[in-house]
C-alpha cells in the first residue's frame, strides 16, 4: 500500500451511466458513478452482487453487450480523451494494451483449445505489430516468470487445462500485464480461489502495481481483501457509489448506514466474541428495474427518514476526500427543499 | 462445560472414501483411486457445532456426504446412536438417517426448479411417511401444517408456499433449504457451505438464523466453510482438513489463539481481516505451490510438499494424531516427543524401510 497524493490521475470516470433495456423495464445497472484512479494507486470497488461493480468496469472497457446494454451518459477520461467517444478501432488500441482486465473466473477466460504461448503471443503481437514472434514468446516467458510460474519455458507450451486454478489466474495476470498496461482492472480476481492461493495472487498484484506504477481497480465483495490491498474504496449499492473514502478512513469512520452494516455484518477472526449475534442488514437488495427516485437503501436502513423515501440523497464531502451519499449528512434546508420538490412532482403527476 | 465426559452423538472412525479412476473404453479397469477422504476419525457431541475448514478439494464435502451415506464409504465406520451406518441394512440406515439432514451449498442447484416450495419442504416427510419409517404417521393435513410452521420459523412468508424456487432470492432459497432440513426434526444437521454462495449482508442473516435454530431445537451441526472467520463465529470445535486428512482438530478458541499445524498457521495468516491497520502490520506466511492431486498413495506427511517447516523425517512417515492437551489434537511430527529435526534423510528412509518390512 502506498499513498501517492501527487501522482497523476490516469483514469477519470465522471457520472457514468449504463442502462440495460429488458422486457420488464429499464435496468439502471450503473447510474452516475464517478471516481478517479492515480498512477500506482489501487482503488477498490465493493458491493453485493447486482450492485453494478462489474458493469462499471465493463463500461470502462467498452465491453457492454449492446443491445441490450448501452452507456447512456458520462465520460471516461484517459490520456486526455474521453474513451467513450472513440471509434471501435481506436478503442481496440487501448483495450488490452493500456487498460487491461483480469476476469473473475480463470477457468473460463482462457481459450481451452490454444496453448498458453499462442494466446500470449497473440496478445502482444496484436498490440505491437513490430514485435517478432520470437521476441513476443521471450517476453511472454519473462512475464510468466515474473508472476511466479515455475519452469516457464516448458509450461508456456501447455494448454490451460494443465494448469490449476491459481496458476491459470497467474497466466491471466501475466497476459494482462504483458503490454505494460497503465490501468489494470481486476474483476474479483480471487473469488474462485482458495485463501492460501488468494494470498499469493493478491501479493503478486500489489507487487506488480508497486514496481510498474500500474493503477489497479480491484472489484471485490470481500472487505478483508479491500482492507489489505486498496488505497481508496468505493462502496456501491444499486448502481451508485454510496460512499467513497480512503481505506483507513472508511474502516475507521464508515458513514453510510449500508457501509456500516456491511462492515459490522462480517464475522471477524481477530475480535469477534463467541456467541454474539452478528449484526445483519435485514431484507434483500432492491430490484433495480425502474427504481423510484429515492434512496435505494431506505427499506433496509435503520435510520431511514421521510426524505429518504422521496429523493435520492445528495453527495456530501466529509473532508479528506470522504464522500457519502446519505441524507443523514445533509443540511435541514436541503432536506426540506428535496421534500418540496418531490411533492411538486407528485402533484404534477 | 466439559464436552469430554458426554457421550458422542456421532463417531467417525477411520473413514475412507476413494473414487476409482478407470481406463479403457469397453473393458473398464481400475487404474487408481482419488483418495478424497483418506482415513479420518472424529467425534461429534450433542449440541455442539463442529466446523470443518480446508481448501477446495480437501475432502470436506465428501466427508459429510459419506457420513450421510450419500456416497457409500470405501471403509471405516460412522456410528450414530449406536448404529454403524456403513454396515447397517438399508431400512435401519434410513431410519437412523431421519435424524441426519443436510443443507447444501448452492441454493440455486439444490432445489428442484419444477417443485413448489410446499412440495420441496414436504418431500422428506412424504417420503418417510410413504415408506412407513415415521413413528407416528402423518396425514396430509399434518404435513401441510408442518410446512407452514417451518416456513414461518425460517422467516419465509407462508403465503408464498405455492411459488417456485426461481421466484426467490439466494438468501430466501437457502431458507427453504433449511426448512427442508428441519422437516423431520433431525438431531444433527450437516451443512455443506451453506453461506458461501451468499452476499455478505445475507450471509449474516442466515448465520444468525442457524444459531437461533440450534438454541431452539438443540441441534448439532457439522458446518463446512472455507471462510475461516465464519467458522470461528459459529463453531465450538474446528477440524482443519488437508488432502483428505484431518491435520488439526481442537476447540475453536484454542485453534484461533494458538494454531499448531504449519498448515493451520498458514491458513490463518492468509485469511484477510477487514481492518486496514491490522492488515498492513500482519505477517503473512505465503505457501508456495498448489494442493497436490489426491490420486497417489502417500508414504509421508500429506502436507510435505508445501510445508515451510518440513524435516527429512516427514517425507516418509505419516504423522499420527497427537494429543497436545485435552482440547487440541494435531497431526504433525513437530509435536512428537522425540526431536526429529536432526534426523537425516538417510536415517529417516532407513527407519521407514524397517517399519515397512516389519509390517510385511
Amino acid at each position: 500500500m502506498s499513498m501517492k497524493p501527487n501522482a497523476k490521475t490516469v483514469l477519470d470516470v465522471k457520472d457514468l451511466q449504463t442502462y440495460f433495456k429488458t422486457d420488464a423495464g429499464i435496468v439502471k445497472a450503473v447510474d452516475g458513478v464517478s471516481f478517479s484512479v492515480r498512477e500506482g494507486e489501487t482503488i477498490g470497488i465493493v458491493g453485493e452482487s447486482g450492485s453494478g461493480k462489474s458493469v462499471t468496469n465493463l463500461s470502462l472497457m467498452r465491453l457492454i453487450p449492446s443491445p441490450p446494454g448501452k452507456i447512456v451518459g458520462g465520460e471516461v477520461i484517459f490520456e486526455g480523451k474521453d474513451i467513450l467517444k472513440l471509434s471501435e478501432k481506436q478503442m481496440r488500441s487501448i483495450r488490452g494494451k493500456k487498460i487491461s482486465m483480469i476476469f473473475q473466473d480463470p477457468m473460463t477466460s482462457l481459450n481451452p483449445f490454444l496453448k498458453i504461448s499462442t494466446q500470449m503471443v497473440e496478445t502482444i503481437r496484436l498490440h505491437e505489430k513490430d514485435v517478432s514472434k520470437q521476441e513476443a514468446l521471450e517476453r511472454s516467458i519473462d512475464m510468466l516468470k515474473l508472476v511466479g510460474i515455475p519452469s516457464a519455458e516448458k509450461r508456456i507450451q501447455n494448454y490451460p487445462h494443465q494448469f490449476s486454478g491459481g496458476m491459470r489466474q497467474r497466466v491471466m495476470i501475466a497476459q494482462a500485464l504483458s503490454c505494460n498496461a497503465e490501468v489494470l482492472i481486476a474483476d474479483e480476481p480471487t473469488t474462485a480461489l482458495d485463501v492460501t492461493i488468494q494470498a499469493q495472487i493478491l501479493e503478486l498484484i500489489a507487487k506488480l502495481s508497486n514496481q510498474m506504477g500500474t493503477a489497479v481497480i480491484l472489484i471485490t465483495h470481500d472487505l478483508g481483501v479491500v482492507a489489505g490491498m486498496c488505497d481508496q474504496v468505493c462502496v456501491m449499492y444499486a448502481g451508485r457509489i454510496v460512499e467513497k473514502a480512503t481505506t483507513d478512513e472508511l474502516y475507521a469512520r464508515p458513514s453510510h448506514p449500508y457501509t456500516e452494516g456491511l462492515i459490522k455484518s462480517v464475522p471477524r477472526m481477530d475480535t469477534t466474541k463467541k456467541g454474539n449475534r452478528l449484526f445483519s442488514i435485514e431484507g434483500q437488495p432492491p430490484n433495480v428495474i425502474d427504481l423510484p427516485p429515492c434512496c435505494p437503501f431506505h427499506p433496509r436502513c435503520h435510520k431511514a427518514m421521510e426524505v429518504c423515501r422521496q429523493a435520492y440523497p445528495l453527495v456530501k464531502d466529509l473532508g479528506k476526500g470522504h464522500e457519502v451519499a446519505c441524507w443523514l449528512f445533509a443540511e435541514e434546508s436541503e432536506k426540506q427543499r428535496a421534500l418540496n420538490e418531490a411533492n411538486i412532482k407528485e402533484k404534477a403527476e | 462445560m466439559s464436552i469430554e465426559k458426554r457421550k458422542p452423538l456421532l463417531e467417525v472412525r477411520d473413514l475412507k472414501q476413494h473414487f476409482p479412476i478407470t481406463s479403457g473404453a469397453i473393458l473398464q479397469k481400475q487404474v487408481g483411486a482419488i483418495r478424497a477422504v483418506d482415513g479420518i476419525s472424529f467425534d461429534v457431541y450433542p449440541g455442539e457445532t463442529l466446523g470443518i475448514v480446508g481448501e477446495s478439494g480437501c475432502g470436506k464435502s465428501t466427508t459429510v456426504r459419506s457420513i450421510s451415506q450419500l456416497n457409500k464409504p470405501t471403509s471405516g465406520s460412522v456410528i450414530f446412536n449406536g448404529i454403524d451406518l456403513v454396515k447397517a441394512d438399508t431400512r435401519t440406515m434410513l431410519k437412523a438417517r431421519l435424524d441426519i439432514q443436510m443443507i447444501f451449498q448452492d441454493p440455486y442447484a439444490s432445489l428442484d426448479p419444477r417443485m413448489t416450495v410446499r412440495s420441496i419442504i414436504a418431500e422428506p416427510m412424504v417420503i418417510y411417511n410413504n415408506r412407513r419409517l415415521l413413528e407416528t404417521p402423518m396425514s396430509p393435513m399434518d404435513i401441510e401444517r408442518r410446512v407452514e410452521e417451518l416456513m414461518e420459523r425460517v422467516g419465509l412468508n407462508k403465503a408464498f408456499k405455492n411459488r417456485y424456487p426461481h421466484e426467490f432470492s439466494g438468501g430466501q432459497r437457502q431458507r427453504i433449504g433449511i426448512a427442508r432440513a428441519l422437516a423431520l426434526n433431525p438431531k444433527i444437521i450437516l451443512a455443506d457451505e451453506p453461506v458461501s454462495a451468499l452476499d455478505v449482508s445475507i450471509q449474516s442473516q442466515i448465520l444468525n438464523l442457524m444459531a437461533d435454530l440450534q438454541k431452539e431445537f438443540g441441534l448439532t451441526y457439522i458446518f463446512i466453510a472455507h471462510d475461516l472467520a465464519v467458522i470461528q463465529h459459529i463453531s465450538t470445535r474446528v477440524a482443519v482438513m488437508y488432502l483428505g486428512k484431518i491435520v488439526e482438530i481442537s476447540e475453536a478458541v484454542q485453534l484461533y489463539d494458538n494454531p499448531l499445524h504449519p498448515y493451520t498457521i498458514a491458513l490463518l495468516s492468509a485469511a484477510p481481516i477487514p481492518d486496514p491497520k491490522i492488515e498492513r502490520e500482519r505477517k503473512r506466511i505465503i505457501l508456495t505451490g498448489d494442493v497436490p492431486s489426491p490420486d497417489k498413495e502417500r508414504i509421508g506427511c500429506y502436507f510435505y510438499d508445501r510445508c515451510p517447516k518440513k524435516m527429512p523425517w516427514c517425507s516418509c512417515h505419516i504423522p499420527p494424531m497427537l494429543d497436545i492437551n485435552e482440547k487440541q489434537q494435531v497431526a504433525c511430527w513437530l509435536y512428537d516427543k522425540r526431536d526429529l529435526s536432526k534426523v537425516t534423510m538417510e536415517e529417516a528412509e532407513a527407519d521407514a524401510a524397517k517399519t515397512a518390512s516389519e509390517k510385511t
